[in-house]
């Protein structure tokens, strides 16, 4: 059985560990309170950029230095500006685990943010924004979170590109040093390592981090909930949120059990109704989505433009249909891909790092097994319908990319009306 | 870990390997065929063939399919390639007879015609969805001009008027044909009772159709060419370059698996070096395909359009270099820490562990652990790499660029 460790340092930094003994490998996820909402308003893509710049030269080793040693200790590794962490993610086989968490140690304590390397990084930013027009499926999600959260929640990471254009070498280095610090740092470990040994490799690379103030930020305006993006593609791609209640909220199981009614397995509402008894689809799901205040369902659908407007209609109808309840079956189904995603997230060191991580933030503990399967365990069809009825559905943003813009306001029902 | 097999008398194959220490259990339907063996007329049967399979049988309708998979909570799916169309489920041990009973049973399915004419649709979707994507529109490019005429060069999902016209007939005929027990695997990796699985299996499949029906491989005849797919509204140049490889069958595998790490691997590698740390392009990356009879080291390239014939240059000038001065000693171990850290992680877990144990036995016809794989890899010498270099010619790709561009200037681009 998985043996869990956890250590706070006087300077904020806190260490999970899970030991895992019946496994070849281990992984870290290493979260620094540094995401992209600090991204000052005029240098949207700050942070991204830091997040390349920062592998650039760390510590002892220049740029070509680091990625030879990480290279040769087989580390996978990335690392990504998210809203509010600034993430980085490594696995490898367990007897090399040390090594890569040195370092990282120096990536994010001693990166040297070296000038000569902006230019090659401000390019691949800026490359990321133009490929991502590419990709409708990914540019209708982005435009998505734009529309449902307020600026900077849900601002993309990708940022925008005259200001990434302006961005100078001081401004990428004062947001290190605003922002990178150890108080609200986690470093969650696990895999087969020993829990004593990482709390003294940890406590030697992190305890002596000097603590500095949080830096502030501000929540902008409400978005405007909806926006057609025009393009000549073959398909329309649809995106919908809505709210629903935070990870760590009383009501979170039955908000996580109903987001499965609808889009848990091939069983589940959207994909029946959709793609097996309409054919409308090859691609339709839900997904949840939460920040520490506030949370929200993403749905997506993507479908050829004359049959786009069905689709819209009969996802917003199964949306709508939720609050008039979920039946015995659908519970049952929900609560076995639950149980069986639960244990077998144990057989990955990858998933049990960024679930140990996950927890420390939102609740500011880490969850047992057994408490999450009680939970599982006491959800029923009243509980969900409940929930349900407390947080139905509505005031749907709605983003679609297209040839066509799509009709989806109901008589008599304001999609946009008061949140 | 213990390896397990039996053979039952019509040729069905079956594969167990027992982690004790693992929680849950794999399993998967090897069915030996795919793009390559299917007729013109008849393209994108395969993959079709795949959906309709969990559109259910004489004992199960679609819904019955879905809703009898989730109720424990299995994580399943199917896929389909050039040479293999892939069924598998992960379980917790208690439900594994429970999985097998479904795959089983919508192994044999029905093909019912009004499900048939629904799942064209969504079919025809997942090809436009693709179509919308200018680096999977480049890939197909790519593949056809690349395998030209050969099988290889088929179209996984085939194309909007092969599908449309495709009948349910010409469905059933294929199935009959290329569904047969003896070109069937099934490896089952995890927490498993071998004795009771194979057991359970000889039963219930027993009265399969015999017979096996093996691929025909004919030689891949390539010739360089060069491609411009001219897509005003795409916003990056999309590019491909693709020359011959070592088959599956070849030892020379390991090698052609550490030379794409070296030349392209997505970090580290000197396309990395050249084209991705410079900030010249977005992707460059490198990756070894394997077939029975053939290989190709596929090149994507994807950059702002001015820059593409330069990169496409500084690729070509990668290959030239490779060939010319050859591979260190310090890259190739670098390549192998990477490729085993990788090997390791992706059979620690059932589903991986039993991709890679059918997928061995189908072409090496041989269990290996993980760590045989590993000793193969580690094997790999400097020799190996001007072998695979003097037999497979990098310098003379094959080429498509899909983007804004008429054509690609220069005269690394002339017109074929």
């Amino acid at each position: 059985m998985a043996e869990n460790y956890q250590t706070t340092w006087a300077n904020g930094l806190t260490l999970l560990v899970e030991e895992m003994p019946e496994v070849r490998t281990a992984a870290f996820a290493l979260l620094v309170p540094a995401g992209h909402i600090y991204d000052p308003p005029q240098r949207l893509g700050t942070a991204n950029v830091l997040s390349e710049l920062v592998l650039r030269g760390a510590g002892p080793r220049d740029n070509r230095q680091i990625v030879l040693e990480l290279d040769a200790l087989g580390v996978d590794h990335s690392s990504q500006a998210g809203t509010f962490h600034m993430s980085f993610w490594g696995a490898t086989i367990a007897e090399n685990l040390v090594a890569a968490l040195r370092i990282f140690a120096d990536i994010v304590r001693r990166p040297h943010l070296p000038e000569k390397e902006l230019a090659a990084v401000k390019e691949l930013a800026l490359g990321a924004l133009d490929s991502l027009e590419d990709e409708p499926r990914e540019k209708v999600l982005v435009e998505l979170a734009r529309h449902h959260y307020p600026p900077p929640l849900g601002n993309d990471y990708r940022g925008q590109a005259e200001h990434i254009e302006a961005l100078t070498i001081e401004e990428v280095r004062q947001f290190y040093q605003r922002t990178f610090r150890p108080n609200g740092t986690i470093v969650s470990i696990a895999g087969r390592v020993s829990g004593a040994e990482m709390r003294g490799v940890v406590e030697e690379l992190f305890a002596d981090w000097p603590a500095q103030p949080d830096p502030q930020w501000q929540c902008g305006p409400e978005p405007s909930h909806s926006a057609h993006l025009k393009q000549a593609t073959q398909q329309t791609q649809i995106g919908v949120a809505y709210d629903t209640v935070p990870f760590g909220q009383d009501d979170y199981y039955a908000a996580r059990a109903a987001v499965a009614v609808l889009s848990g397995g091939m069983s589940s509402r959207l994909f029946t109704e959709v793609r097996e008894k309409r054919g409308l689809c090859y691609a339709v799901w839900a997904s949840y989505h939460s920040f520490k205040d506030r949370a929200a369902v993403f749905c997506y659908a993507g479908t050829t433009a004359d049959r786009a407007q069905e689709t819209l209609d009969v996802l917003l109808a199964e949306l709508r249909r939720l609050p008039e309840g979920v039946s015995e079956d659908e519970v049952r189904r929900v609560q076995a891909g639950l149980k069986s995603a639960l244990i077998m997230q144990q057989e990955s060191a990858s998933a049990r790092a960024a679930s140990l991580a996950s927890d420390w933030y939102y609740l500011g503990r880490v969850r047992s097994l057994d408490e999450i399967q009680r939970e599982i365990d006491t959800l029923t069809p009243q509980r969900i319908t409940a929930h349900l009825q407390q947080y139905p559905p509505r005031h749907f943003t709605i983003v679609t990319l297209g040839p066509q813009p799509l009709r989806y306001t109901e008589p008599g029902t304001d999609p946009r009306g008061p949140r | 870990m213990t390896f397990h097999y039996t053979r039952l008398a019509n040729g069905l194959e079956i594969l167990g390997e027992s982690m004790p220490q693992s929680r849950s259990v794999a399993v998967g339907f090897f069915v030996q065929t795919g793009a390559r063996n299917e007729r013109p007329e008849e393209a994108g049967v395969s993959h079709f063939l795949e959906h309709m399979v969990f559109k259910g049988s004489e004992r199960r309708t679609a819904w019955d399919v879905n809703r009898d998979f989730d109720a424990i909570g299995a994580h399943y799916n199917a896929c389909t390639g050039e040479e293999t169309t892939l069924y598998y489920a992960a379980v917790l041990p208690e439900y594994l007879f429970a999985a097998l009973d479904i795959l089983t049973d919508i192994l044999r399915p029905s093909l019912r015609p009004e499900d048939f004419d629904t799942e064209k649709q969504v079919i025809l979707e997942e090809i436009r969805m693709y179509e919308d994507q200018p680096a999977w529109s480049a890939y197909d490019e790519a593949v056809a001009l690349f395998f030209g005429d050969h099988p290889l060069g088929h179209r996984i999902l085939g194309t909007v008027e092969s599908i449309t016209a495709l009948t349910r007939q010409q469905m059933l005929d294929y199935y009959r044909r290329r569904y047969l027990a003896g070109n069937i695997v099934v490896a089952v990796a995890g927490r498993l009772d071998w004795e009771a699985t194979a057991a359970w299996l000889a039963e219930h499949c027993q009265h399969w159709p015999a017979g096996a029906t093996p691929r025909r491989v004919t030689p891949v005849v390539s010739r360089p060419a060069r491609k411009s797919v001219h897509r005003p509204q795409v916003n990056q140049e999309h590019m491909f370059l693709l020359t011959p490889a070592p088959p599956v069958e070849s030892e020379l595998r390991y090698a052609a698996e550490v030379l794409a790490t070296i030349l392209g691997d997505d970090t580290g590698s000197r396309l990395y070096w050249a084209l991705i740390d410079t900030g010249r392009a977005d992707s460059a990356d490198m990756s070894y395909h394997e077939y029975q009879g053939a290989g190709a080291f596929f090149t994507y390239l994807c950059c702002e359009p001015a820059d593409a014939a330069a990169n496409l240059e500084i690729t070509l000038e990668t290959f030239r270099t490779a060939v010319r001065q050859g591979i260190t000693e310090e890259e190739i171990r670098q390549a192998q820490s990477k490729l085993a850290s990788r090997l390791v992680r992706g059979n620690e877990r059932p589903q991986g562990r039993m991709r890679s144990l059918g997928y061995t036995w189908i072409y090496q016809h041989e269990y290996r652990s993980v760590d045989e794989e590993l000793g193969r890899l580690r094997a790999v010498k400097r020799e190996h790499l001007s072998q695979l270099l003097e037999q497979y010619n990098l310098l003379e790709p094959t080429i498509v660029a899909l983007g804004p561009l008429a054509e690609l200037a220069g005269t690394v681009f002339p017109a074929s």
